[in-house]
């Protein structure tokens, strides 16, 4: 049986429907990512998971345990980053760690060798109160406290919203250590440029999820022409390029435009020739492969156009 | 003409150096991307331009007056917004607006047309009557940001306005930003995605308190040998964590 296996989980709060009919299973040793903006369900979904809220309806079971039945089986088995900072405050670095060993009957010393690679990297700061510890630590040492009872499945609920692109790499660096230790890690985060990392990935939008895929697999099956567009002014090519009755969409990405067509009746020497007649000079056209971010915009465009 | 100047502004906290004699400048309608990673000391700077905090030492002035001497003359001709939305949940989309033109000052007869502007720019004239908080996460991020700046600011803070935001609002958010730099509005603006970076006229890199970068994105790509600002951007926080974190 998959560590983690999940059957038509709905979940509503009043009127708002926070979770649609959820259904996927992760495998032993996967980094499933769950990917998507805020208030889309991914909170909600891991505390369901993770037992500490109940669904309305479906059923679900994290490494053979039922989430409502076993309950307290699960709660020993799995660790869980939830997305605001859960430390002790008041504790520092050495005492919180030794506060969540304690709560699941074991000690640092038995899996220091799982937290190592990251612990000693806050190991200098250890008698530091974790309240004065930068963003990036506290990750660091969440992530300890989270794994120090040898979970099987870790649940971490966007471990890198809000933090530099420099820590978010160290933290990816780290769970791709872990996965070589057989746990199973669920992954939430709002970058689409995390999404490459995971083994698979599922893109959620409003309680539903969109597509479960490998990120490959995913980008490959992007079914629409898709163009980066440059040209010496960025802002007018923008709705330039939208005024093109043959271009679907149009958004910025860093120094191109994306453009997305559904045939290739527009050839790129038509496209220059129409920009050139608008003004534009310094004009760059070339077919590109669709990024996570490219499929998941071109995903929430069909589902608002139903 | 200048709407930021800062020299040589530091800020220390006991024998801790936040912010260590950083000095630039911003133009009128530049969108300036102000970068760094978590802890450099960019919180500490914005708060110094925005007048809530006074500095331990150099000058500054945003908008024409001193950041030591002025500060509520600042707080009147800036607008701020920061990832926590400051709208009233419970007040419909209008009544939002209405509030925050009286608390900036704007002059009672004004009023209504502005409410209509900002309506209709954001294309929201079916929801002017909604309650703010029946609206999607993208729709206020978009309003917050019209609300920001209901005074036509000199000059508008954004402090990671975009984090956790939807990738098509993330894209609209930034078409307000270049709408009101267009309209003569200064934008001071943090991030952590890179590709945002890009939409910066410039861009400064803040490494422990000091300023380390300072260019239009285009020559920082140049000067650093790089691909892309994300490569920029590590080549120099790297650098740092060397040195001891």
């Amino acid at each position: 049986m998959n560590p983690v296996t999940v059957k038509n989980i709905s979940r509503k709060f009043g009127k708002l429907e926070a979770l649609k009919e959820i259904s996927f299973e992760a495998n032993q040793g996967e980094i499933f990512g769950i990917i998507g903006p805020d208030g889309a369900g991914k909170t909600t979904l891991f505390r369901i998971l993770t037992t500490l809220l109940l669904a309305d309806t479906g059923e679900a079971a994290v490494d053979g345990f039922d989430i409502v039945r076993d309950y307290k089986q699960i709660r020993k088995r799995i660790g869980y980053m939830p997305g605001r900072f859960s430390l002790y405050q008041d504790l520092t670095v050495e005492e919180n760690l030794s506060v969540f060993a304690t709560v699941f009957e074991t000690t640092v010393e038995k899996n220091y060798d799982l937290i190592k690679d990251i612990y000693q990297q806050i190991e200098p700061f250890k008698n530091r109160r974790a309240g004065a510890l930068s963003g990036g630590m506290k990750q660091k040492l969440a992530l300890c406290c989270a794994l120090i009872h040898k979970p099987s499945v870790l649940f971490l609920d966007e471990p890198t919203t809000g933090v530099d692109p420099i820590s978010r790499k160290d933290l990816w660096d780290m769970l791709i250590r872990l996965k070589k230790e057989n746990i199973t890690i669920l992954v939430s985060t709002p970058y689409m440029d995390e999404a490459g990392l995971c083994d698979r990935i599922a893109l959620i939008q409003e309680g539903r999820f969109l597509k479960i895929d490998t990120p490959a697999e995913l980008t490959r099956k992007f079914d629409k022409i898709l163009w980066a567009v440059q040209s010496n002014a960025m802002s007018k090519l923008l709705a330039d390029l939208r005024n093109h009755e043959k271009v679907q969409t149009c958004f910025a990405f860093g120094e191109t435009h994306h453009i997305t067509m559904d045939d290739s009746s527009l050839t790129i020497i038509e496209l220059q020739k129409y920009l050139s007649r608008l003004g534009h000079t310094d004009i760059e056209i070339r077919p590109i492969v669709a990024s996570v971010e490219d499929c998941f915009m071109n995903l929430t465009a069909k589902e608002s156009e139903k | 003409m200048n709407v930021i100047t800062a020299e040589n502004l530091t800020k220390s906290f006991g024998s801790f150096t936040a912010v260590d004699h950083i000095s630039f400048e911003v133009a009128q309608g530049e969108i300036f991307g102000f970068l760094g990673a978590n802890g450099a000391g960019k919180t500490t700077a914005i708060r110094m331009l925005c007048g809530l905090s006074k500095p331990t030492s150099g000058k500054g002035y945003v908008a024409g007056f001193d950041i030591r001497k002025q500060p509520e003359q600042i707080k009147a001709n800036i607008g701020y917004l920061s990832q926590k939305f400051a709208l009233y949940e419970d007040l419909k989309v209008w009544e939002n607006i209405r509030l925050y033109a009286g608390i900036y000052g704007i002059p009672e007869k004004k009023i209504g047309d502005r409410i209509d502007e900002i309506l209709t720019r954001l294309g929201f004239e079916n929801e002017k009557e909604v309650l703010v908080k029946a609206l999607p996460l993208g729709w206020k991020q978009k309003l917050s940001f019209s609300v920001a700046i209901v005074h036509e600011p000199r000059i508008v803070f954004l402090d990671e306005p975009t984090s956790g935001v939807d990738p098509a609002t993330r894209r609209q958010f930034w078409e307000l930003i270049y709408d009101a730099a267009d309209r003569g509005i200064t934008v001071f603006v943090t991030t952590h995605y890179m590709d945002e970076a890009e939409y910066c006229n410039r861009v400064s890199i803040m490494v422990d308190g000091k300023i380390q970068a300072l260019d239009t994105p285009k020559n920082l790509k140049k000067q650093f040998e790089a691909g892309n600002m994300d490569e920029v951007f590590h080549q120099l926080a790297r650098k740092a964590r060397l040195n001891g974190d």
